[in-house]
């Protein structure tokens, strides 16, 4: 059954800011389909952000939501997961905010299993401060802060949430938005730290300083460079470089952080007194 | 009449215990002397009683982990010393903007810095004032004994539910640490306030829409009242208003005036010997300890010392400096620090009486002795 983004969204609260041709709404509307389609309660459905252009996003969506200070909506998230196990919780987060100055976080929170599915917007830049380098902005990419062109690596922040313990980890792109929809299905019904990167155009910020002006040649390059991971065994080290990957990099099952803490209060309150056991 | 205890308590444990007793059922924390044993006890203490403990993985996080639990409806707390207080500043200053109550305990060591880790200071007056970023309210209380502190872990878990505000307790490594005996109250006969719930339907709610106290009611998320809450300056729907001058504006001065309305309900102070006094010490935390132990030491020479104690430190109880202004030759005003609140005694009393900072900040107390020196240099 289609899903009708409209109604999910506070009218009254339009017009968004985000400049012409930004990914973050395509972002945003692939999760609402995605929530849509699996029929939740949107009463029970919190969605948190911290700070940056994807933070801006709830402020719009029809769900319970509150926006945080500059990478730090997972902790939040953390609390909030503790005190209101029932409500299924969300964190849309950008590059600089996840990866950035929320990046310990991030780190704690996958390695926590909590039931926390967080979308990772990752448009390379930090845009609402008009475009500056990021943790995952390319090397070599200009950026007002980096008029020379950055010197500094990246990192994949998919095998970083990874090894940090994610159960669910998965990549997608604006352009490849079919997928990215099913991704964050998945991710949203599986039990434990869920984690979705999808990469986005920022044609203000990023593209018009790096030889691609148009929101379409960046949707263009997402989709030159992107290859799903069903593909990438069949492709010579030589046919993926320069390319990344897309699709499901992680789906295991553990036990989750909130059923664990609940089976402890449990005995907890049997023993009455532990008497420093823990 | 209900049961009293009597227990042989240390301060931290005692604070640990109260927070149970306030209802509080979340704490989210990261070691730090000397303030661990409140984060250990309630490992303890809180999955006994329904509750949740956490350790995060850093202070910020702590913050930010127990205003999300706040805001799912639990009362909530942390513990920490100078050097993580100063990294709960950020989330600090974010739970007063969005009005969510919330409890910081800072057991004071002695700084700057990382300082003095194992040692008493009262340096962290100012930064509880002014730590975090913008001009914010804030409740700031400090105890001198342990059942004090038991007491105003309690009030401060009150204060923050009825004014929808973080409330900060400056505690210092010597309340934090000292064992004594305390008469508990029987917990039946305690106070619990809790915030306000909204009676408005979801369709009608505005989250930050204040009564006449200027605090507005709660809704619960999960119950229907889909609403925004953002630190950005915000109108009564929640919505960002972030070029809006009359918004922010009357947001702020709601955000003061609901603190400053209920001054009398928040400010505790005591009055001791102060009726004849000719000289008076204010002092609070442990410092107050050796400054009550002064005035009984005096009064035995025939000397009129009083002593105005005050557990509220912010707002700060300008009414009781000024109501002895006048009466007294003096004012001393003993601090573990190098003269912070001092100056807002000075503020109030300097035209009227001579205010005399009596200041040590390097690790050990204000013995009593130095005190009645320098009263004896000043009367």
């Amino acid at each position: 059954m289609a899903v009708h983004v409209q109604e999910y969204l506070r009218l009254d609260k339009m017009p968004h800011i985000w400049c012409p041709g930004c990914g973050t709404g395509i972002v945003d509307g692939a999760l609402v389909r995605a929530i849509g389609n699996l029929g939740y309660n949107r009463d029970n459905v919190m969605v948190i952000t911290g700070i940056g252009c994807s933070a801006r996003s709830n402020a719009i969506l029809d769900f319970n939501t509150f926006q945080t200070t500059h990478g730090r909506a997972l902790s939040f998230a953390t609390g909030f997961k503790l005190a209101r196990p029932e409500m299924k919780v969300i964190v849309i987060t950008g590059d600089g905010d996840g990866s950035g100055i929320g990046g310990n976080h991030l780190i704690h929170t996958a390695r926590r299993n909590i039931d926390i599915t967080t979308i990772l917007i990752n448009n390379s830049i930090y845009g609402m401060t008009g475009g500056q380098y990021s943790p995952l902005t390319p090397t070599g990419s200009f950026a007002t802060t980096a008029p020379y062109g950055t010197v500094e690596d990246t990192f994949d922040v998919c095998k970083l949430v990874e090894a940090a313990g994610a159960t669910y980890v998965a990549r997608s792109t604006a352009y490849h938005v079919t997928l990215l929809e099913q991704l964050i299905t998945s991710a949203l019904e599986h039990k434990g730290f869920s984690f979705v990167e999808a990469i986005t155009q920022c044609p203000i910020g990023y593209g018009r300083r790096n030889k691609m002006k148009t929101p379409t040649e960046m949707l263009k390059w997402q989709k030159d460079h992107a290859v799903n991971i069903k593909a990438a065994s069949r492709l010579s080290e030589e046919q993926l470089e320069g390319k990344f990957l897309i699709g499901e990099f992680v789906v295991k099952n553990k036990a989750e952080y909130t059923e664990k803490y609940n089976k402890l209060k449990e005995e907890a309150k049997k023993e009455g007194d532990f008497n420093g056991k823990i | 009449m209900g049961k009293k205890q009597v227990k042989l308590m240390q301060g931290n444990e005692a604070c640990a215990e109260a927070a149970i007793v306030a209802g509080a059922r979340f704490f989210a924390g990261y070691p730090i002397t000397p303030a661990t044993e409140i984060a250990e006890t309630l490992a303890k203490l809180l999955p006994q009683n329904g509750g949740t403990f956490i350790q995060m993985e850093d202070e910020i996080a702590s913050m930010a982990a127990v205003i999300g639990a706040s805001i799912g409806g639990v009362k909530s707390m942390t513990a920490t010393s100078g050097p993580g207080f100063t990294l709960k500043q950020e989330n600090l200053g974010y739970a007063a903007m969005i009005e969510i109550p919330c409890v910081i305990v800072n057991v004071q060591r002695g700084g700057p810095s990382t300082g003095l880790p194992t040692l008493p200071a009262q340096m962290d007056v100012m930064q509880a004032r002014w730590g975090t970023h913008g001009d914010h309210p804030i409740v700031v209380l400090s105890p001198s004994t342990v059942y004090e502190f038991y007491i105003l872990t309690i009030k401060a878990f009150n204060f923050a539910e009825m004014l929808r505000t973080p409330v900060i307790i400056l505690s210092d490594a010597i309340v934090g640490h000292l064992r004594e005996k305390v008469v508990l109250p029987d917990p039946s006969e305690i106070e619990i306030v809790n915030r306000k719930k909204t009676d408005v339907s979801p369709e009608k709610f505005l989250p930050f829409k204040a009564d006449e106290d200027g605090v507005p009611p709660f809704a619960n998320y999960g119950e229907g009242y889909r609403y925004h809450m953002t630190s950005n300056n915000h109108d009564e729907s929640g919505a960002p208003a972030t070029n809006n001058h009359k918004v922010a504006d009357a947001l702020l001065r709601r955000l003061h005036n609901k603190v400053e309305k209920r001054r009398s309900e928040i400010i505790i102070t005591d009055e001791i010997m102060m009726d004849d006094a000719e000289v008076a010490v204010f002092a609070y935390g442990c410092t107050a300890r050796s400054a009550f132990s002064a005035v009984e030491i005096t009064r035995e020479q025939g000397i009129k010392l009083g002593l105005i104690k005050t557990q509220t430190l912010w707002p700060f109880p300008y009414e009781a400096i000024k109501k002895y202004a006048n009466q007294v030759k003096a004012i001393i005003v003993p601090e573990m620090n190098m003269g912070q609140l001092v100056g807002e005694v000075e503020r109030v009393a300097c035209k009227d009486t001579k205010v005399t900072p009596l200041n040590k900040f390097d690790g050990r107390m204000i013995t009593p002795e130095e005190i009645i020196s320098t009263v004896k240099e000043v009367i």
